[in-house]
């Protein structure tokens, strides 16, 4: 299958002032043409800086200091600023978790979409007004041509989410970064969120990197999913493979954390014991072997490499195998 | 005997004086956030007041507690009327009540060390004679963490110790019931798990009474007794938790019930269960409130707001037309 982008060995490095921070370790992903890849973790595992990055928008301390992120055979974080403002917002749009702060509040909704289609060569701005209002209406946004001269503020947190979607989508860019788009949204509002998502990947073809904690709302719409943890790919493959044969003791002890996955009712909900490691100080070996159930130790001494453990399927873990035979 | 008894309560805000009602052309200046809501709390037990964002679920968490005045019905707990002599309720309601604020990093004063926050309703209730070093290593051995903790500052916790200091905070004067906003809203699900279970503890230990905001069903599921499902400021289901989710009679229940995303990509849906959005508060339809996304509305739904039926499972609900 062809893939749209290709993240090859990626490691990024913040400066403190301190010693540095290794916030993304070793990072490689592919994400195949047309489809939706979900990447799931929690707090602080890197989620957000790996979509920065693809993006180029990561704040000025951050380095990168190895690996590539290759985009139509060209290495992203090796282009210069004007090829990337070519790329960015029309090849690879991204849409934030806050509708809100992510529109401009002084701009109407119809002047940011005529600028998203400024470097668009052809049309004049009526026909780009008419494109805008045509991609308002199709995300839902009854009255489009007349909400065109409103603001963010005039939305409700719904609308606002719609209008982000539609912001990304019309350039038709081959690929779109939804980085926790329906988080602070309602569950009715999310499932129509999540099913727009999935009729608009079908009409353009795009793919979709779509960054959530939510596992109820990943199994809804990926593919394929990555799990990150405290910076690292702990293991990536077929939705079905992840929720139904999670090879690495993280995505398990994950999956297993969901109340929504519990069908017994409990008052003794498990948990991850521990805590997320330093990343200023990594600890030698497995990165999750401090708080895993499982570690030997060979995981304290050694860090594990990636194993194929099915058809497209790869986790960190010395025991992938014996984790969870298939 | 009810711990808590709500009697149809309303929440009444102002949105526009009389002169720029006039100039504005609005029919009504007021909007209800919490209309006509009825509920009881038994000791021990735990409720979990559900709904979307705008429900009205905090406004009347916070007037049950006092922090906002209630512009009709009646609050009783214990059987005695707090809320006798004014808005303000009487001391003795202060320490029997306790909250639990949603954002915990924010609730707690960045410039106080734990011992402080956690020992500072002592003070304000002037128990000066308790030795709030001894209450400090107490509540926070009750919470789970260590002692060295009370010096600490609210910045150098994490997210799930910042909630256990809240509950600290929360159960410092022994209080009789926990008003819970949103407890673990921001939490990780692995953090998540924490939090509830120590909440359960504290209930089986000290025999408290919850009352728990949120908009996680997933929880509450696990956690409450009983739960109440609002929609625009109004409890249209309420009910034995297990009862309610297994058999909704309410639409709306039904559809929020069905729209929380399951972790299961075997269980995917072809599309949303609930289209539309939630009617602003300026212009509350007539009738029931749900009855523009509702497929089940009759003529009579746009006419009469429904009365609170009770079935035989001891479901609470409020329409015309429910489901069974």
């Amino acid at each position: 299958m062809q893939s749209v982008l290709e993240i090859d060995h990626m490691s990024i490095d913040f400066d403190t002032g301190r010693a540095p921070v290794h916030v993304l370790r070793d990072i490689s992903l592919t994400v195949p043409a047309g489809e939706i890849v979900g990447i799931v973790g929690e707090s602080g595992s890197g989620k957000s800086t790996l979509a920065l990055a693809i993006m180029r928008l990561l704040s000025g301390n951050a380095r990168v200091t190895a690996g590539r992120i290759i985009f139509d055979d060209k290495d992203i974080l090796k282009l210069t600023e004007d090829a990337m403002r070519e790329i960015r917002g029309r090849r690879i749009a991204m849409v934030f978790q806050d509708p809100m702060t992510s529109l401009n509040p002084v701009r109407s909704i119809g002047r940011q979409m005529l600028d998203i289609q400024r470097h668009g060569a052809d049309g004049n701005t009526a026909s780009k007004r008419s494109k805008a209002a045509a991609v308002l209406k199709r995300v839902g946004i009854p009255d489009a041509d007349q909400q065109l001269d409103n603001y963010a503020f005039q939305f409700s947190g719904g609308m606002r989410q719609r209008i982000a979607i539609a912001m990304g989508m019309i350039e038709k860019p081959e690929i779109l970064i939804a980085d926790e788009v329906t988080t602070a949204l309602d569950v009715t509002l999310e499932a129509q969120i999540l099913h727009l998502l999935r009729e608009l990947r079908d009409e353009i073809g795009c793919a979709i990197l779509f960054i959530s904690h939510n596992l109820g709302a990943v199994a809804e719409l990926c593919d394929r999913v990555l799990v990150l943890y405290a910076g690292e790919v702990v293991e990536q493959g077929p939705i079905t493979d992840i929720f139904y044969r999670p090879q690495h003791p993280y995505s398990r002890a994950l999956i297993a954390c969901d109340p929504a996955r519990i069908s017994e009712v409990t008052r003794d909900l498990p948990v991850i014991a521990g805590e997320v490691p330093n990343l200023a100080a990594i600890p030698r070996g497995c990165i999750f072997s401090p708080r895993c159930t499982l570690a030997s130790d060979l995981c304290h001494r050694e860090a594990p490499a990636m194993f194929e453990v099915g058809n497209g399927h790869f986790a960190r873990c010395h025991f992938a195998e014996a984790v969870a035979p298939r | 005997m009810s711990l808590l008894s709500v009697q149809n309560l309303r929440v009444r805000y102002s949105i526009a004086g009389p002169v720029k009602a006039a100039i504005a052309g609005l029919h009504n200046r007021f909007v209800d956030a919490v209309i006509d809501v009825s509920l009881e709390i038994e000791p021990g037990s735990t409720l979990a007041i559900v709904g979307e964002s705008g429900s009205g679920k905090t406004t009347l968490a916070r007037a049950v507690i006092g922090l906002t005045p209630f512009t009709g019905g009646n609050i009783l707990f214990d059987g005695k009327n707090p809320f006798a002599l004014g808005p303000h309720p009487n001391r003795a309601y202060h320490r029997d009540v306790a909250m639990m604020f949603q954002d915990p990093v924010s609730s707690l004063s960045p410039r106080r060390t734990v011992k402080s926050l956690i020992t500072e309703p002592f003070v304000i209730h002037g128990l000066r004679d308790r030795d709030l070093g001894a209450e400090a290593h107490r509540l926070l051995s009750l919470v789970g963490l260590p002692s060295d903790f009370a010096g600490r500052y609210p910045h150098q916790l994490s997210g799930g110790q910042a909630r256990r200091v809240g509950v600290a905070r929360a159960i410092s004067l022994n209080p009789k019931l926990i008003i819970a906003d949103e407890p673990t809203a921001g939490l990780d699900v692995s953090v998540q798990g924490e939090i509830l279970n120590l909440l359960g503890r504290l209930q089986a230990k000290l025999g408290l009474s919850f009352m728990i905001i949120t908009h996680n069903l997933a929880v509450v599921r696990h956690v409450s007794d009983r739960t109440a499902i609002m929609y625009m400021g109004r409890i249209v289901e309420e009910g034995p938790t297990q009862a309610l989710f297994r058999t909704p009679r309410h639409p709306y229940a039904a559809a929020l019930i069905a729209a929380q995303p399951n972790p299961d990509p075997a269980r995917r849906r072809s599309g949303p269960v609930l289209t539309g959005e939630v009617t602003s508060l300026r212009n509350r339809p007539s009738g029931c409130e749900f009855n523009p996304r509702c497929d089940q509305a009759r003529e009579i739904c746009r006419i009469s707001v429904p009365n609170a039926e009770k079935s035989a499972t001891g479901q609470n609900v409020r329409c015309h037309n429910p489901l069974w």
